[in-house]
């Protein structure tokens, strides 16, 4: 598995913004790129929220293999860099095909998803991520509901009102958690950088107005009624701090509430490299190289920034891969800077550090909940029950908060409430707390025990299961199929 | 780690000032150092328990909860193991009484193991192994297959040979270690997270006066070393160097089943010779066992990498493999994580509980191998025993401190 043309692949993970233009950026710099992605298409998160809308096909130049519906579900330090675990097939599938890949040039660009905030009535059916909103109305053209309100922070919450406006919601209200106006003003460098965003929140401002949707700043949804999905909706107005209002209190009928708080990355790939975080995104520097040698990061994995500045980043670390991997071009040249993207990478990280300041989470939503509104959903951990394993079961490492309290043991092993359970509980690195995952993915038992190939067959077990629902590809020179 | 600041409870100060110097400051808050912290304070002492993590987070926490008598052979390790066997569930139903049912819930289940033989060459190793070890007291019953696939009905139809062990039992070992840290706490003891123990302060005389922590000098007039894998580390900045090392070790954690899949500890005899053997880099002998949260953890793995804690997926392959061997049935079901931890084992793999008699106040307790949930009860009652002048409850001579494999290799290792 050393030497040959494989170590000079580059495997990049996620094809969104950021991994299609890392793939393509190292393919022109004349690398062979394996490009892996969860989903069936092309454009991640992204654009697959556009699918309807804008039917986008996107072209990949040669050189770049896509492997679509395809998970990695662990990563390993080889000596010639890293080894990429893969199950290729529909998740819930039988017939899944393994396959491991090494590389010395690794670009993940694996995204984020929505963070949302547990408060009363938040696990009632008509409580989504407004990403989820969004999803289901580009992408399916499905109404989240009728009667919609819309909560949470950030200017991501704008284009997810337009979408829902779009297939006939009537949206009651944006409500802003913080006080943007008041944020931006004291960031001048970011909102220069961010002029061309200026320019696209004016355009939201337009249809807020033309569909007389209210747009309240230090407001948030406090509690969700219903019984058996949401009827109404308790909303407050804010403190700097997030703490609510005493007396603001208003009630609303509604069907569906969309809520927003910013995004997670997807980190347990970095944090199984051992790349280096601080507050919750993956460090790089300006070849968006992270603290492991051969190891690169692009998009929302390394600060919020939107999709135009994930594809500039995604090129600069396509092309530094394409370098790491000992790329040559047709000509015989090493690949040269990406000197345009560079400088948007720059302007635009700007954008992105004054984006986080301007809309941070602020810590008085802890007061929102009560001891038994719920906040790991899989496993039906209320708030009650976090608070008696720390003062009870000393509970205060994420370890012993896990098996103390089941938190973030159920099937999203805590991608949707590590954080907001590490931040309730005073635990340490509450950004990266829950990330450790040593299994990215879940994966059949079968598959896991399937032998590598061109290993000496091992003994069988007393009574094997056949892996029948597999069939093994012959192992190509340069990488191991399992 | 840092102590938490926003937590519910108070920041624990490193140094309080208003109650008096503890007898004792246990370095290690972790199931062993919890058993030891409420066996002394039960004792009477006025005991101080200090983490540099938090409390049962690091071995303890990856740890499957095993309190087994089925993997020893006649020896010390199987006296103390059959010691702690009777102690835990007296221990826990005392516990109750003071703590109250929540406060001691630790997920005790006594529900026997069953040791199976896939091979031909596995029977009369087995059957040799239960036969000593029904010499020494441990109820090892040979069972039948059609009585092995009563006890276990989703088992391999592929047994050679299979022995039934009513005394394995299991608990959730974070819940266990919490339990005795309560009851220290409720006895006027305390427990401090984020304090690392560095070193100790001795009188003119030489003996112990005190603990050096991350926050400050805690005077002390003994110190129990039970920080697990880290022991060595904590007993050489002592200036006492003992021989404990660590063995990682991995498993792997299924979604939840339906009740009754796996029904009690299942492991392959091949077990039996890893647990004993220090000889290979790699070994992994299989265990499966549901929990009561309905997920099944499938173990174990025996790596000498140091404290390296990076994923190795050979390892995880051959976890599943085996476990399929056992429980065809697990093919399609889905592996939703895997952990891993460190062990601390001493040279000769047997744990070391005492006082070091080259530095009088200075007490260990650790060497416990993956073994150490179980061996906890009777860990605390034999040092509480020896410090008090009690009867022991087994044998102390074979954990001494002063052993040649403990001292020596500990001195050729600083």
């Amino acid at each position: 598995m050393s030497g040959g043309v494989g170590d000079a692949r580059v495997v990049v993970v996620g094809a969104g913004p950021a991994g299609m233009a890392a793939a393509r950026a190292a393919a022109e710099a004349g690398a062979p790129v394996l490009l892996i992605d969860s989903g069936p298409g092309l454009g991640g998160q992204y654009h697959r929220q556009n699918a309807l809308a804008r039917q986008e096909r996107f072209t990949l130049p040669d050189g770049v293999e896509h492997l679509p519906d395809s998970v990695v579900w662990a990563l390993e330090k080889v000596p010639a860099g890293h080894r990429v675990h893969v199950r290729t097939g529909p998740a819930d599938g039988p017939g899944r095909r393994g396959r491991s890949i090494d590389t010395r040039a690794l670009v993940l660009a694996t995204g984020a998803y929505d963070r949302a905030l547990p408060f009363p009535g938040w696990d009632l059916p008509g409580v989504t991520t407004a990403g989820a909103a969004q999803a289901m109305a580009k992408g399916q053209g499905v109404r989240v509901g009728e009667r919609v309100l819309l909560a949470g922070t950030g200017p991501f919450l704008l284009p997810v009102a337009e979408s829902l406006t779009a297939v006939g919601s009537r949206v009651l209200g944006v409500l802003e958690a913080n006080d943007p106006a008041a944020g931006w003003l004291t960031e001048p460098a970011g909102l220069l950088a961010g002029r061309g965003k200026t320019g696209e929140l004016a355009g939201y401002a337009a249809l807020l107005a033309r569909h007389r949707i209210p747009y309240r700043r230090r407001s948030t949804v406090i509690e969700a009624h219903g019984t058996d999905r949401v009827e109404a909706v308790t909303w407050a107005r804010l403190d700097r701090d997030w703490h609510i209002v005493p007396g603001s209190e208003r009630r609303i009928e509604a069907d569906a509430v969309c809520v927003g708080f910013g995004f997670t990355p997807q980190l347990e790939l970095a944090v199984s490299a051992r790349c280096a975080i601080r507050d919750g995104f993956v460090t790089v520097n300006t070849a968006q190289a992270t603290s492991v040698p051969g190891v690169f990061a692009a998009g929302e994995l390394t600060g919020i920034g939107g999709a135009v500045l994930s594809a500039d980043e995604g090129t600069v670390a396509g092309t530094a891969a394409a370098r790491t991997a000992g790329a040559r071009s047709a000509s015989g040249a090493r690949p040269g800077p990406p000197v345009r993207a560079l400088r948007r990478v720059r302007s635009g990280g700007r954008f992105a550090a004054a984006l986080g300041r301007a809309y941070p989470v602020r810590p008085g939503w802890q007061g929102w909940l009560r001891e038994d509104t719920l906040v790991c959903r899989c496993e039906e951990v209320c708030h009650g029950a976090l608070r008696r394993a720390v003062e009870e079961r000393d509970a205060l490492g994420v370890r012993s908060m896990k098996l103390v309290s089941r938190a973030g043991l159920g099937p999203c092993q805590g991608r949707i409430c590590g954080r907001n359970v590490a931040e309730l509980t005073g635990l340490p690195e509450s950004g990266v707390a829950f990330a450790r995952r040593p299994l990215a993915a879940p994966l059949r038992l079968s598959e896991l025990a399937e032998p590598p190939p061109g290993a000496a067959t091992p003994e069988p077990p007393a009574a094997p299961a056949p892996p029948t629902d597999v069939t093994p590809a012959p192992p190509a020179p340069h990488e191991e199929q399992e | 780690m840092v102590t938490p600041t926003s937590s519910p409870t108070p920041a624990p100060h490193a140094s309080d000032r208003m109650t008096p110097a503890p007898d004792v400051v246990v370095a290690g808050a972790g199931v062993i150092g919890a058993a030891c912290a409420e066996a002394l304070s039960a004792a009477g002492l006025r005991v101080c328990v200090l983490d540099r993590g938090a409390p049962a987070s690091g071995t303890t926490a990856s740890g499957e909860g095993n309190v087994l008598v089925s993997d020893k052979g006649p020896g010390p390790e199987l006296a103390l193991a059959q010691a702690s066997r009777r102690r835990w569930p007296e221990l826990l139903a005392s516990l109750r009484e003071e703590l109250g049912p929540a406060g001691a819930e630790a997920e005790w289940d006594a529900k026997g193991g069953l040791v199976v033989a896939t091979t031909e060459e596995a029977v009369t190793p087995l059957t040799a192994f239960a036969a000593a070890q029904r010499g020494a007291g441990v109820r090892a019953d040979e069972i039948g297959a059609d009585r092995a696939a009563e006890l276990e009905p989703q088992l391999t139809k592929g047994l050679t040979a299979a022995v039934h062990y009513p005394e394995d039992a299991q608990l959730q070992p974070v819940l266990a270690a919490t339990t005795l840290l309560a009851a220290v706490r409720a006895r006027g003891g305390e427990v401090r997270s984020g304090v690392t123990a560095l070193g100790v302060t001795t009188h003119a005389s030489g003996a112990v006066s005190g603990i050096r922590t991350s926050g400050g000098i805690i005077p002390c007039g003994a110190v129990v070393n039970a920080c697990g894998p880290w022991a060595g580390h904590f007993a050489a900045s002592a200036g006492v160097p003992l021989a404990v090392l660590p063995r990682r070790g991995m498993v792997l954690v299924t979604g939840p089943l339906p009740d009754g899949t796996v029904r009690h500890k299942v492991y392959d005899a091949d077990y039996v010779g890893a647990v004993a053997s220090g000889d290979a880099d790699l070994q992994t002998s299989t265990v499966v066992e549901s929990t009561r949260a309905g997920t099944v953890l499938i173990g174990s793995s025996r790596e000498r990498v140091g404290f390296d804690d990076s994923v190795r997926v050979d390892v995880l392959r051959e976890l599943a493999r085996k476990a399929l061997g056992l429980f065809p049935v697990l093919a399609q079901v889905p592996v939703m994580r895997a952990y891993g931890g460190f062990r601390a084992y001493a040279p000769d793999h047997l744990p070391i509980i005492g006082e070091d008699p080259r530095l009088p106040g200075m007490w260990h307790a650790t060497g416990h191998e993956g073994a150490g949930i179980g061996l906890a009860a009777a860990t605390g009652q034999l040092l509480t025993e020896l410090w008090t002048g009690r009867q022991p409850v087994v044998d102390p001579a074979p954990f001494r401190v002063d052993r040649p494999a403990v001292t020596e290799e500990g001195r050729a290792a600083a």
